[in-house]
C-alpha cells in the first residue's frame, strides 16, 4: 500500500479518462493482468476501493497507466484528480497472464470497452518477447475506441464497431480476422457477454485462451471472499486466484 | 506509553485490538502489511464441521458507508483448519481464536471438541448471529431458548474461553446476552451484521444472489455501541465490542460504552494496516489524556 501522485488525469471523451501516477520511489514490478485498488476521498456513497487494470507501466518515466470508465461516484471523483493529487493505491494485486508457449506463435488480444486496459501492457510485454500480438479492439461506436495509437506501438490492431463508425461493423466474434487467420493463444478482456462469446470461440477451435475478470470485489487480498468465481475447482477468488483465469477452469456454459 | 493489557474474563490479551472473523483470513494475509504479532488477538474465519462452498455469486452490495455480505462461511472445514491451517497460525504470537459456525447443535459441538485440544487457541468465538445461512447460524441466536441450548451443549465439550458473537437482529438483545451468559458463556461480542438488502433498479433484481445479506461498516457503528451499551449494563461477563470501527476514536467509543475489547472488521478491507494504525492512536489517547491503563477508560461513559 503506498501513495501516488497524479502526473496526467487525460480526459479521453465523456466517459473515459486516462490516469498517469507516478511514486518518488521506483514502482514495484507489475504483471500483465495485475490490478490496483484505489482509494476514493470524499464520495458520501463510495464506500470502498475501486479495482481497476493496470493499463501500462512506462519504466522510463516511472509511470503507471489506469485506463478508466466513469460508471459511478467513485470513478467520477478519480476522473476529478488534479495533477499533483496523492492518491492511496493497495497494488500490485491479483495473478497475471500467462506467457505463451514456445508453440504458441499467433496470439490474439481481444479487447471490449474499458476491457482494453490490460491488453496494451500484455502486448508490450509480448512484444519485448519477440511475439507479435495481433489486437482485436471493439466499441459500440468510434469514440469509444480507446488509445488506438497505443495499442499500434506493440501491434496491429483490428477494431469493430457495433454502429460500422470504425473497422468492421458487428461485434468482435464477428470480425473477419477469426475465419481468415489462425491462432494458438487468444486472451480477452470486456464485457462478461463478450469474453464469453470469444470464449466459445475459443473452446469451439480448441484455441488456449485465457480471461481476466472483473467480479464485484471488497478487499482485494483474499480474505473477504466476495468476488469468488465458480470454477471446477469450487469457489476461488478473482482478487487473489485471479482475475485471469484459463476457459477451461471455469464453469462457463459456452 | 499506556499499559494496554486486558482480560476478557480468563482470557488474557496483549493489547485489546481484535480483528473480526471473516474479515482477516487466518492472519497471514497481512503479513505483507503488518507485523500481525501487534494485534490482540485474531478471530479466524468462521469454521464448520464439514467444508462449505458458500453462497453463490454475487454476494457482495457496496452501500453509502458501508456494505452488504452473503458470503455464507465458505471455508474448508474444521480437520482441515486443524492440519493444514493451524500449523502456521499457532506460530503468530498473538491469541488465535477461531469462530465456530454450525447448522445443527451436534454441528457446534463436535467442531468445538476438534479445537478443545490445540494449545495455541485459547478461546473459541462461538457464532450464533450468521444472518447467511439457511440453517442454523443465526437461527440459534435470536432466540433466547435455543441460544441457550447451543452454548450449553459446547460448554460441556470446550473448556476455554468460550465467546459468544451476538446478532443485532433481535428485539432485545440484552435478552439473549443473559440467556449467553447463564448457559455458561465466558464473554460476548457484538455486533454481528445487521441483515438488509439491496435492490438493482435497472435490472429489477437483487445485486445478493441470496436477496439479503448482512450489513456493516460505519453505517452500523451507531446501532453497535448502542447495544454495546445495554448489554454491559445487562451482565456480569465482559463484552467486546464491534460494529463498524474505522478508527481509534469509534474504538475508544465502544470502551467507553462498556468493551473490554473490540474487533476491527470491514476496515481491514480499506486499509490492511487499519488494525495497528487503531492500536497506536488508543495509546495516544490514553497517553495525551493522562490514563495509565486502557481499563480506566472501560465502561467510563458519563451518562
Amino acid at each position: 500500500m503506498s501513495d501516488l501522485i497524479v502526473t496526467v488525469n487525460k480526459q479521453l471523451n465523456n466517459q473515459y479518462f486516462l490516469l498517469k501516477l507516478t511514486s518518488k520511489e521506483t514502482l514495484p514490478e507489475m504483471l500483465p493482468g495485475q490490478f490496483v485498488e484505489v482509494l476514493v476521498d470524499n464520495s458520501s456513497t463510495t464506500f470502498l476501493r475501486r479495482p481497476i487494470s493496470i493499463h501500462f507501466v512506462d519504466v522510463t518515466t516511472n509511470e503507471l497507466w489506469l485506463l478508466i470508465q466513469i460508471t459511478g461516484d467513485g470513478t467520477r471523483k478519480m476522473g476529478e484528480f488534479e495533477i499533483g493529487h496523492s492518491v492511496n493505491l493497495l497494488y500490485p494485486l491479483g495473478n497475471s497472464f500467462t506467457y505463451p508457449n514456445p508453440a504458441q506463435q499467433r496470439v490474439l488480444l481481444v479487447g471490449g470497452g474499458v476491457g482494453v486496459a490490460p491488453l496494451l501492457m500484455l502486448g508490450a510485454e509480448l512484444q519485448k518477447k519477440s511475439i507479435q500480438p495481433i489486437f482485436l479492439l471493439g466499441a459500440r461506436s468510434e469514440k469509444d475506441l480507446l488509445e488506438l495509437d497505443e495499442f499500434a506501438r506493440f501491434g496491429i490492431v483490428h477494431t469493430t464497431t457495433e454502429d460500422g463508425s470504425h473497422g468492421e461493423k458487428g461485434f468482435v466474434t464477428q470480425h473477419s480476422i477469426l475465419s481468415n487467420e489462425k491462432f494458438d493463444k487468444i486472451y480477452t478482456c470486456g464485457p462478461t457477454p463478450m469474453m464469453k462469446a470469444v470464449a466459445s470461440f475459443a473452446m469451439k477451435n480448441d484455441i488456449d485462451c485465457e480471461v481476466s475478470l472483473e467480479n464485484n470485489m471488497a478487499c482485494g487480498i483474499g480474505v473477504c471472499l466476495c468476488c469468488v468465481e465458480d470454477t471446477k475447482d469450487g469457489h476461488k477468488c478473482v482478487c487473489t486466484e485471479g482475475s485471469v483465469f484459463n476457459i477451461k477452469d471455469l464453469k462457463w456454459q459456452i | 506509553m499506556a499499559n494496554l493489557t486486558t482480560n476478557i474474563g480468563n482470557l488474557h490479551l496483549k493489547n485489546p485490538v481484535m480483528t473480526a472473523s471473516g474479515t482477516f483470513g487466518y492472519g497471514d494475509e497481512f503479513a505483507d502489511f503488518i507485523d500481525i504479532s501487534r494485534i490482540g488477538g485474531i478471530i479466524v474465519k468462521g469454521t464448520t464441521l464439514r467444508h462449505r462452498e458458500g453462497n453463490p455469486y454475487p454476494r457482495m452490495a457496496e452501500t453509502p458507508a458501508g456494505m452488504l455480505n452473503a458470503v455464507g462461511l465458505q471455508n474448508k472445514g474444521v480437520d482441515y483448519f486443524v492440519e493444514k491451517i493451524y500449523p502456521q497460525t499457532s506460530k503468530i504470537d498473538t491469541s488465535v481464536i477461531v469462530n465456530v459456525s454450525g447448522s445443527t447443535i451436534e454441528d457446534y459441538v463436535e467442531t468445538a471438541e476438534k479445537l478443545a485440544d490445540l494449545e495455541y487457541i485459547p478461546a473459541i468465538e462461538l457464532n450464533i448471529s450468521c444472518p447467511n445461512v439457511k440453517q442454523g447460524g443465526m437461527a440459534f441466536g435470536t432466540c433466547a431458548a435455543s441460544a441457550e441450548e447451543v452454548i450449553t451443549a459446547v460448554r460441556k465439550v470446550y473448556h476455554k474461553h468460550m465467546m459468544v458473537k451476538l446478532s443485532p437482529n433481535v428485539t432485545d438483545i440484552s435478552e439473549i446476552a443473559r440467556a449467553a451468559e447463564a448457559a455458561g458463556a465466558d464473554s460476548v461480542s457484538l455486533i454481528n451484521t445487521l441483515l438488509g438488502m439491496a435492490i438493482d433498479a435497472k435490472t429489477r433484481k437483487p445485486k445478493l444472489s441470496t436477496v439479503t445479506g448482512g450489513l456493516s461498516g460505519p453505517c452500523v457503528k451507531p446501532i453497535a455501541l448502542r447495544m454495546v451499551w445495554q448489554v454491559s449494563q445487562a451482565v456480569e461477563i465482559p463484552v467486546v465490542g464491534l460494529g463498524g470501527i474505522m478508527n481509534a476514536t469509534d474504538a475508544i467509543e465502544f470502551f467507553l460504552a462498556g468493551a473490554t475489547a473490540i474487533q476491527i472488521g470491514t476496515a481491514n478491507f480499506l486499509d490492511p494496516t487499519i488494525s495497528v494504525k487503531v492500536l497506536e492512536g488508543i495509546n495516544e489517547y490514553l497517553d495525551s489524556n493522562g490514563y495509565k491503563s486502557i481499563r480506566d477508560i472501560i465502561g467510563a461513559l458519563e451518562v
